[in-house]
C-alpha cells in the first residue's frame, strides 16, 4: 500500500544501498517492558477503569429520580477512587498494605466517593464525598499504594520487586481476573452457517447487548433477531426504517442488473404482504414480535408499531446511533450487510474468518470490572428509589434524608464476591459467567507470571471444532505459538507473547473529528447512489459507518502521520479493506498489538545513534513513539503492513515495518526454553506446562508470605544458558532449579523410560533439596449469646503430671511455639468452642446460672511426615474476629520417585540414588550430578538440550553464560571453539571411567550441565497403602482416597480377572471380608432380613439363620422394603 | 618392561578400541614374581592438601578399590548433630544444620572412635564439640555508611566464628590449632540486626558411604596414562595446529618446524585432532591400560598420602575379613 503512494517519494534507486544491521536492537524489548511492564495490559486497564470509566458510568447513571414525589431528585456530580485503607470501625481507617491483606485475609480495597446533590424536603443539599462502597484495587494500579515505590520503599512494605501486580487480593487471596477472549462486537461477519449465508453483529453499547443476523433465504433476504418471532423480510425492514419507495431501496442495496435481479423477489416479497408505508411495515413487525411475559410496570400503553419502532431505535443494532427516529444510517448499515450476504453468495473468498486476530476482542479487568460496577450502581440507585417511593409518602417527623438509606456494603461485597467467587452475573445482559478469576498461582515466579498472561477463550471446550482450537497465522507475535495447555483446553487457553499490548479505549470524537478533515463525507450528506460508487470507500469508526471518502490513501496516510507524530493515540488504528471497500478506524478497547520500528525508503527509523541514546538513558521507549521511530499495530493493520524480520529482509520499495526482535513472538513461560528453535515444537509447549510446576524462588518476600502451600528449593541457580527472556522476566534472580552435571549415558537399567539416575553425594550436598511450606489456620469467634471461642494451655497427665503426647509442641498459651517439631495427630492450636452459640431465650435462662459448656475443637496437624512450625501470626480478620494462621515447614531431600524435568519438555522420575563411587568418572575427577538415558533424546527430538549442554560446559570453562536466545543465542561453532580452547573435545564427549569396575568406558560420554527444574510432584505426598483404617459410616465399606487413609479399590477389570480366572475365594475375601462383611439374620420362612434371631414379620425365631452379606447389600434390601418393594431371600444348605 | 609391551587402548575418534593383542589383564595368568617386577608406585606430586601419584602394573580393579575406599571407606570427623538452641536468623533450622554439617573439620579421626548407638551425649573419646554463639548488632558509632560490613556486627557468620569446647581431657591430647573448621572463611548465613545463633555443634567420626560429608576427600580419582605418537612428520603450519589440538607442553615445535611429542602425560586427551581431518591420520592416540594417574584431593583433615594409607588399611582389613569368611566355611 505504502510504495506507489509514497509521499516522501525520494528515488527508489539510491534506497538500494545495503542496510547495516542494528546492533543491540533488542534493547528496545527491555525499554518497553520497563514502561509497559510484563502485566501493564492488566494495570492500564484498571487504571482507565477507576479513572476514567468509572466517571462515564456514574455520569450514564446520575439521576435517581422519584415516582412519589416529582420534585425528588438525587444527582451524582462526580465520583473518586480513593486510596486503599482498611476501616478500622468508628469510621476510623488505615492505610493499608496489600501484604498485609494477604496474611489477615481482608481484601485490598478503597473507598469509592461520590459527589451528590439531592433534595431532602424541599432543601436542595450537595454532600461531598460519601461513600457509596469500596472496589478491590489491583495491585501495581494508579490507587495502589506501590506504584511508583523504589525497590527499598517495596521491601518496607513486604513487597517482591519484582511481583509484577495486576492482580487483586480479595479476602487475603490473590485474584486474577484472566483475560477473556471474545468475537469482536459491531463488526458485520459474513459466514456460513448451515449452509445458508449470513451477515451478523454482536451490537454492544453500555445498555444493550443484541445480535442480529441477515441472512439469505430461498434467494429472499431477511432479518432475524431474537426480539422476533419470525425472520421479517428485509425489504420490510427497510421500509419500517424510513426506505418506503423501491427505488430507493433498490439505491441502497446497489443498482447494477446482477443486484437488481437477485433482489427482486426480496421486493417482491414485501409487495405480497402489501406493505406500502412505514407504519404498515412497523405494524407488520409489531405482529411479530415477541410476547413479553411481564408488562413493564405497564404505565403507558403502546401500540405493537410504536413497540417495534423502539425495537428498531434501540435493539435491534443497538450500536447504530438513531437520534430521533432517524433511522437513516441505520438503514444504510442494514443495507449494507445485504450487500455483504449478496457478495458473499457470488464469491465466497468475501467470507470472514471467525479466527481471524483482528475479529477479536480481549476483555480485561477494567471492562469486566466496569460491567459488574455499573450493573451493581444501576442495583444500588434502582433500590435507593424503592425506598424513596416508599418513604416519601410517609409522614415522619424527621423529613425523608436519602443519605441515610445508602448502603455501601452492597456494593463492596457485590465486587468482593464477584473476584472472589469468579462468577459474572450481569443482570442486564442477562449474562452468566463462571471462572472469570482464579487464584493467582504462586508456585513459582513463572507460573505466577504465566498466568498474569493467561487468554481465556469463551468457546466451549467440548465443541469438536478444530478452528478456534489450531495456530492462527494472525496469532503471529501476539499470542505465544508455544504456551498452551494439552487436553481439553488445548488451543483455547493461550497466552500474550512478550511484547503484546493490549488497548484501552480511546474517545473517538476527535479521531472523528480528524477523518472529516481529512476527506471524509457524513454518510448522512451522501445519496445512497454515490455509496455504491465502485471508487468510493465507506469509512467505519468502531464498527460503525461514518461516511464516504474517494482518497483513501490520503486519508490513511494522513491518519498514520497524525499518530506518528503523536497527534493521535498510539493505539488508534486504520486499516483498509479494498475487497470491501471499506477503511475501518479503529479506537476502542480490547486490540491486540504490538511495536514495530518503522521503516522509510528501506531504511529503518531507528538507527544506531537512537540505541546508544538508549543505552545512555536519555531515550525511553516513550521517546521512539513520540517521535516516530516505533509504532505500534494491531492485527488489522498488521496485515496492511510488509514487515521484515531483519534487516536483511528489508525490501526498499515495498517494507513498512521492521521487527524489533524475534523471540518477542514467545511468551514469558516458552522463553525459558534454550535454543526453543532448535527443538520439536510439542516440546517446548510441555515445557511450558512443566516450567510452572517447577519449585524455586517465588519473590523475595517469600518468606514474609503464609500461603497455604508454597514450595522452595534450599539452593536455587541461576541457569549457565540463558535467554534474553529470561533476563527481561527476572528468572535469573528468582530463579526455579539447579544446574546439574549431566552425563548423558545408560547406567543400571533403572533408568529405563526416562528415569534418572541421581548421585548420592550430590543429593548429600544440598541437589534438589527442597522446602515445603503449608499452613494451617483457625479463627477465634466471639458469638450473638455472649459467648466467645477459647484456647486452652496444654492438658497434662493427672497421674505423671506430664504434658500428653498430643500437646507436647503447645506453648502455655495453647498455641504451637516456632521451631517445635509436630508429628501426626498432635494438636496445633488447642481451640475450645462454646456448646450453644445461638441466642435462644429458654436456654439462655437456664444457662445463667451454669457456666458455658465447652466443646474441643483442636487444630491439629496431620501427615506421615513430621513438620516443624517456622512461625505463628496472631492478628484479627476483617469480622474482627482473633486469625491465627501457622506456618508448618518440611525439608526434603530427592528421593526415588521425585519428578525432575530439563527446560525442554524432557521430564523423568529418579529411578535410583547411587553413590558417588559408583558413578562413572572423568579424567578431570568430575562425577555427574544425574544421568540422563540417551533414548531419551532420538524420538524427542530435543536437540535444544543438547546445544543447551554445550554451552553450558563452554560456559563453565569460561566463566559467563551462554545465551541460548530464540532464533538466535550462542553458535554452536563458537561454543565448540570455546571447549577446544580449553582443552575440552569439541564434541562435548570425555572419557569416562566406570565407578564401579575402574576400566575406560568403551563410548565417550556426552557431558556437561542442564539445568534442570524440580518439579512439585513427590513421592512424599502421594505414597499410600493400607492394611487396616477407617471405614465410611453409610456402608461400612473403606474409605476412598489417600487423603481419608481409603482403600484401593479392587474395580470391574480386575474383578473380570478374578472371575474368569476362577478365583471366587478371592473374590469373595475382597469384595466382602476385607470390606463390608455383615452377619444378618434371615428368616427363611418369609424370606426377609430379622433381628436377633427374631423375625418380626412371622412373629417367630422357628426359621431364622445367620448369614453373611456385604453390609451394602443389606442397606440395600432395606432401601428396597422402604420403597415398598421386599426382596426375600432363599437359603439353601450346600 | 619394554614399551611396546605395555597394554594400551587406542582412542578413536567415536570409541575407544582395545588393543587387538591384548586380552584383557583378567585372562592373563597371576603371578606373584612378574606382578613384583612390574609393580611401580611413583610419586609426582605431595602436598598437605593434594597429592598425585602413579600406581603402575595393577588390575583396575585393584586401583578402583584404592579410589572407592578413599571415597566413602576412610573416616573422617563431621558435625553430625545441632542442638538449636536459639536461631533467628532467615535461615532455617534444617539448612543451617546441613550447611554447618559439610564444613570440613580439623580433627584426626584415627584419635578418635566411632559412637556407638546407644550413647546419646557422646564421650571424649567419640565426639568433638562446638558452640556457635553470635548475634548481628547495629554498631552505634558508624552512622552513614552504605556498606553492610561497617553499620553491622557480625552480619555474616563465617566458620572461623565456631568454638571448640574441649570435653574431658581433649584439651591435653589436641591443641586449640588442630580441631576446628579448616577453612575459616566459609560463610555459613548472613544475618541483620537482631537475628542470633545460639548453638551446639557435635562432630562424630563418620564414613562416607553413609554421609557425603564424612568423606575425608574433595574428590579422589585416577586416569589412564595417555600416550601419543605421531605417525608421520607434521610441520610449518599443520605442526602449529597440531599444537593447539593439545594441552599446552603435549606437542613440542623443534627448529625445523616439526611437530614433536614432548610429554604427553598432561594431555587431556581431548581427541580434538579429530576436528581437522588431514590431521586425524597424523597421530595415534592410546593410553596406558595398567598405568594409573592418581590424583587425591584432600579434604584438609588428613594429609592425602595418609589417606591414600588408611585406604590401604582398609582393603587390607577388608581382605582379612574374607579370607576370614572363606576359611571359617
Amino acid at each position: 500500500m505504502y510504495d506507489k503512494y509514497n509521499i516522501w517519494g525520494n528515488d527508489p534507486k539510491c534506497w538500494k544501498t545495503p542496510i547495516k544491521p542494528l546492533e543491540e536492537k533488542w534493547k528496545l524489548v527491555p525499554a518497553f517492558l520497563q514502561v509497559k511492564g510484563l502485566v501493564k495490559q492488566h494495570i492500564d486497564s484498571f487504571n482507565h477503569f477507576i479513572n476514567v470509566n468509572i466517571k462515564k458510568v456514574v455520569e450514564a447513571n446520575q439521576l435517581v429520580l422519584s415516582d412519589a414525589d416529582p420534585l425528588f431528585y438525587l444527582k451524582y456530580l462526580s465520583v473518586q477512587v480513593g486510596k486503599p485503607d482498611i476501616d478500622e470501625g468508628f469510621n476510623v481507617t488505615k492505610p493499608t498494605t496489600p501484604h498485609e491483606c494477604r496474611l489477615r485475609d481482608i481484601t485490598y480495597s478503597a473507598p469509592i466517593t461520590v459527589d451528590i446533590e439531592y433534595t431532602r424536603g424541599s432543601q436542595r443539599i450537595i454532600r461531598n464525598g460519601l461513600l457509596i462502597g469500596r472496589m478491590p484495587i489491583m495491585l501495581r494500579s494508579s490507587n495502589c499504594i506501590l506504584t511508583g515505590k523504589s525497590e527499598f520503599e517495596l521491601s518496607q512494605v513486604n513487597e517482591c520487586p519484582h511481583d509484577p501486580g495486576g492482580y487483586f487480593v480479595v479476602r487475603g487471596q490473590e485474584k486474577v481476573i484472566l483475560i477473556q477472549e471474545q468475537l469482536s462486537w459491531n463488526k458485520m461477519i459474513t459466514e456460513e452457517f448451515n449452509g445458508t449465508v449470513q451477515c451478523q453483529v454482536t451490537s454492544s453499547t453500555h445498555e444493550k447487548k443484541s445480535r442480529t443476523v441477515i441472512l439469505s433465504k430461498h434467494g429472499k433476504y431477511y432479518l432475524r433477531h431474537n426480539s422476533m418471532t419470525d425472520d421479517i423480510p428485509i425489504a420490510i425492514i427497510l421500509k419500517a426504517l424510513g426506505v418506503i419507495s423501491d427505488q430507493e431501496i433498490m439505491q441502497l442495496i446497489g443498482t447494477d442488473p446482477d443486484t437488481q435481479n437477485r433482489f427482486a423477489p426480496s421486493l417482491l416479497e414485501s409487495f405480497q404482504h402489501k406493505i406500502y408505508t412505514q407504519q404498515r411495515a412497523l405494524d407488520y413487525m409489531g405482529s411479530k414480535l415477541v410476547v413479553k411475559r411481564f408488562q413493564t410496570s405497564g404505565s403507558k400503553f403502546k401500540t405493537p408499531g410504536d413497540e417495534a419502532r423502539d425495537l428498531l431505535a434501540t435493539t435491534i443494532l443497538a450500536h447504530v446511533p438513531v437520534e430521533n427516529f432517524n433511522f437513516q444510517i441505520k438503514s444504510i448499515y442494514v443495507a449494507l450487510m445485504v450487500r455483504r450476504v449478496m457478495t458473499a453468495e457470488v464469491n465466497s473468498a468475501a467470507f470472514d474468518d471467525r479466527d481471524y486476530y483482528g475479529n477479536k476482542r480481549l476483555e480485561l479487568a477494567g471492562s469486566l470490572l466496569s460491567l459488574m460496577f455499573e450493573d451493581l450502581f444501576k442495583r444500588f440507585n434502582w433500590e435507593l428509589k424503592m425506598i424513596a417511593d416508599k418513604n416519601i409518602p410517609k409522614i415522619k417527623a424527621a423529613q425523608f434524608d436519602v443519605v441515610k438509606h445508602m448502603r455501601p456494603a452492597q456494593i463492596t461485597i457485590g465486587l468482593e464476591s464477584a473476584i472472589s467467587s469468579g462468577n459474572w452475573t450481569i443482570k442486564r445482559f442477562k449474562m452468566e459467567r463462571a471462572g472469570v478469576t482464579q487464584v493467582l498461582s504462586r508456585l513459582s515466579y513463572i507460573s505466577a507470571l504465566g498466568m498474569m498472561t493467561r487468554v481465556n477463550s469463551q468457546f466451549e471446550k467440548t465443541r469438536k471444532v478444530s478452528g478456534p482450537r489450531s495456530l492462527q497465522p494472525s496469532q503471529w507475535g501476539m499470542l505465544c505459538p508455544s504456551d498452551t495447555p494439552e487436553g481439553e483446553a488445548c488451543g483455547l487457553v493461550k497466552n500474550l507473547a512478550l511484547m503484546t499490548h493490549i488497548t484501552t479505549e480511546v474517545d473517538e470524537a476527535p479521531v472523528i473529528r480528524l477523518a472529516f478533515n481529512a476527506g471524509v463525507e457524513d454518510i448522512r450528506l451522501v445519496g445512497s447512489d454515490a455509496m455504491n460508487n465502485t471508487r468510493v470507500f465507506l469509512v467505519f469508526i468502531n464498527g460503525n459507518i461514518l461516511g464516504v471518502t474517494i482518497d483513501l490513501q490520503r486519508l490513511v496516510q494522513v491518519f498514520r502521520m497524525m499518530r506518528r507524530k503523536g497527534l493521535l493515540g498510539p493505539f488508534v488504528s486504520i486499516h483498509t479493506s479494498h475487497f470491501q471497500r471499506c477503511v475501518y478506524i479503529h479506537t476502542d478497547g480490547g486490540r491486540l498489538c504490538r511495536p514495530y520500528i518503522i521503516v522509510k525508503r528501506g531504511r529503518p527509523m531507528v538507527e544506531q545513534i537512537h540505541i546508544d541514546e538508549l543505552n545512555s538513558g536519555y531515550r525511553k521507549f516513550e521517546d521512539f513513539l513520540h517521535d516516530g521511530l516505533v509504532e505500534y499495530l494491531d492485527v488489522n493493520e498488521e496485515n496492511d503492513s510488509f514487515i521484515a524480520c531483519n534487516e536483511s529482509e528489508i525490501n526498499p520499495e515495498t517494507t513498512t515495518h521492521l521487527e524489533i526482535e524475534p523471540f518477542t513472538l514467545l511468551g514469558v513461560c516458552a522463553g525459558l526454553v534454550p535454543y526453543p528453535h532448535h527443538n520439536q515444537s510439542p516440546r517446548n509447549t510441555y515445557q511450558c506446562a512443566m516450567g510452572k510446576q517447577a519449585m524455586g524462588v517465588i519473590g523475595y518476600n517469600q518468606k514474609n508470605r503464609i500461603d497455604s502451600l508454597m514450595y522452595n528449593i534450599v539452593y536455587p541457580q541461576s541457569p549457565m544458558v540463558r535467554s534474553k527472556t529470561i533476563e527481561l522476566t527476572n528468572f535469573d534472580k528468582l530463579p526455579a532449579g539447579q544446574n546439574a552435571t549431566v552425563a548423558v549415558m545408560s547406567y543400571s537399567g533403572y533408568d529405563i523410560e526416562d528415569a534418572l539416575i541421581l548421585n548420592k553425594a550430590s543429593i548429600d550436598r544440598g541437589y534438589g533439596r527442597c522446602l515445603v511450606y503449608k499452613n494451617s489456620k483457625c479463627t477465634v469467634k466471639r458469638y450473638a449469646n455472649q459467648t466467645y471461642d477459647r484456647i486452652m494451655g496444654p492438658m497434662k497427665d493427672l497421674v505423671t503430671n506430664k504434658v500428653i503426647f498430643k500437646h507436647e509442641a503447645l506453648d502455655t498459651d495453647g498455641i504451637v511455639s516456632p521451631g517445635e517439631m509436630v508429628v501426626n495427630k498432635q494438636t496445633l492450636i488447642n481451640k475450645e468452642m462454646p456448646a450453644v452459640t445461638s441466642i435462644n431465650p429458654l436456654e439462655q435462662k437456664e444457662s445463667g446460672s451454669n457456666p458455658v459448656q465447652y466443646t474441643a475443637v483442636p487444630i491439629t496437624y496431620k501427615g506421615p511426615e513430621p513438620s516443624y512450625i517456622e512461625k505463628v501470626m496472631v492478628s484479627a480478620n476483617a469480622d474482627e474476629d482473633f486469625l491465627i494462621k501457622i506456618l508448618l515447614r518440611q525439608t526434603r531431600r530427592p528421593e526415588i520417585g521425585d519428578k525432575f524435568s530439563s527446560r525442554h519438555g524432557q521430564k523423568g522420575v529418579t529411578g535410583l540414588i547411587v553413590e558417588q563411587e559408583d558413578l562413572p568418572f572423568n579424567d578431570y575427577g568430575i562425577c555427574p550430578d544425574m544421568v540422563m538415558n540417551p533414548h531419551g533424546f532420538p524420538s524427542r527430538m530435543t536437540v535444544g538440550k543438547t546445544l543447551e549442554l554445550l554451552g553450558g560446559k563452554a560456559g563453565l570453562l569460561e566463566g559467563k553464560f551462554h545465551y541460548g536466545t530464540a532464533f538466535g543465542g550462542s553458535k554452536c561453532k563458537d561454543i565448540q571453539d570455546e571447549l577446544f580452547k580449553h582443552g575440552f573435545n569439541y564434541l562435548g564427549k570425555d572419557v569416562f571411567y566406570s565407578g564401579i569396575t575402574g576400566e575406560p568406558l568403551e563410548a565417550y560420554i556426552y557431558s556437561g550441565p542442564v539445568y534442570y527444574q524440580k518439579l512439585k510432584h513427590m513421592v512424599q505426598d502421594k505414597m499410600h497403602a493400607r492394611a487396616r483404617g477407617p471405614k465410611a459410616v453409610l456402608t461400612r465399606q473403606p474409605t476412598q482416597g489417600r487423603s481419608r487413609e481409603g482403600g484401593l479399590r479392587l474395580g470391574e477389570m480386575e474383578r473380570d480377572c478374578l472371575i474368569s480366572y476362577g478365583a471366587s475365594m478371592l473374590i469373595m475375601e475382597r469384595l466382602m471380608i476385607s470390606s463390608d462383611a455383615f452377619d444378618v439374620d434371615v428368616c427363611n420362612t418369609c424370606g426377609r432380613l430379622a433381628y436377633s434371631s427374631w423375625c418380626h414379620n412371622c412373629k417367630s425365631s422357628a426359621n431364622v439363620s445367620k448369614i453373611s452379606m456385604p453390609y451394602a447389600c443389606k442397606l440395600l434390601f432395606q432401601e428396597l422394603t422402604s420403597m415398598n418393594v421386599v426382596p426375600r431371600l432363599k437359603l439353601q444348605n450346600y | 618392561m619394554g614399551d611396546t609391551e605395555r597394554p594400551r587402548i587406542y582412542l578413536e575418534e567415536h570409541k575407544i578400541k582395545q588393543d587387538p593383542n591384548d586380552c584383557g589383564m583378567a585372562d592373563e595368568p597371576w603371578d606373584f614374581e612378574t606382578f613384583k617386577n612390574n609393580f611401580r608406585i611413583v610419586i609426582v606430586r605431595c602436598d598437605s592438601m593434594e597429592m598425585e601419584f602413579d600406581i603402575i602394573g595393577v588390575h583396575p580393579a585393584i586401583a578402583n578399590a584404592f579410589r572407592r575406599i578413599m571415597l566413602s571407606e576412610v573416616p573422617s570427623m563431621a558435625i553430625e548433630k545441632v542442638y538449636i538452641y536459639n536461631n533467628t536468623s532467615i535461615i532455617q533450622d534444617e539448612v543451617l544444620a546441613h550447611r554447618l554439617g559439610l564444613i570440613p573439620l580439623k580433627a584426626d579421626p584415627r584419635l578418635f572412635e566411632y559412637r556407638s548407638e546407644e550413647n546419646e551425649e557422646g564421650t571424649e573419646h567419640d565426639t568433638l564439640e562446638f558452640e556457635l554463639k553470635v548475634k548481628c548488632t547495629r554498631r552505634k558509632d558508624v552512622k552513614d555508611s552504605s556498606s553492610f560490613d561497617t553499620i553491622y556486627k557480625n552480619h555474616k557468620i563465617y566458620s572461623g566464628q565456631i568454638k571448640w569446647i574441649p570435653k574431658g581431657k581433649q584439651s591435653e591430647i589436641h591443641s586449640e590449632v588442630s580441631v576446628g573448621p579448616i577453612h575459616d572463611d566459609i560463610l555459613i548465613s548472613q544475618m541483620r540486626p537482631g537475628h542470633e545463633f545460639d548453638l551446639k555443634l557435635l562432630a562424630v567420626k563418620g564414613l562416607g558411604k553413609d554421609h557425603a560429608k564424612f568423606s575425608p576427600v574433595a574428590t579422589a580419582f585416577y586416569r589412564l596414562l595417555p600416550e601419543i605418537k605421531l605417525n608421520r612428520t607434521v610441520s610449518g603450519k599443520e605442526a602449529f595446529l597440531l599444537q593447539k589440538c593439545f594441552s599446552p607442553g603435549v606437542v613440542g615445535i623443534d627448529d625445523n618446524d616439526c611437530a614433536y611429542i614432548k610429554d604427553a602425560r598432561y594431555d587431556s586427551c581431548c581427541r580434538n585432532v579429530y576436528r581437522y581431518p588431514q590431521l586425524s591420520e597424523a597421530v595415534t592416540m592410546s593410553r596406558i591400560r595398567d598405568h594409573f594417574v592418581f590424583n587425591v584431593e584432600s579434604v584438609g583433615a588428613l594429609k592425602p598420602s595418609i589417606i591414600f594409607l588408611e585406604a590401604v588399611k582398609v582393603l587390607k582389613m577388608k581382605c582379612r575379613k574374607f579370607i576370614g569368611q572363606i576359611e571359617s566355611i
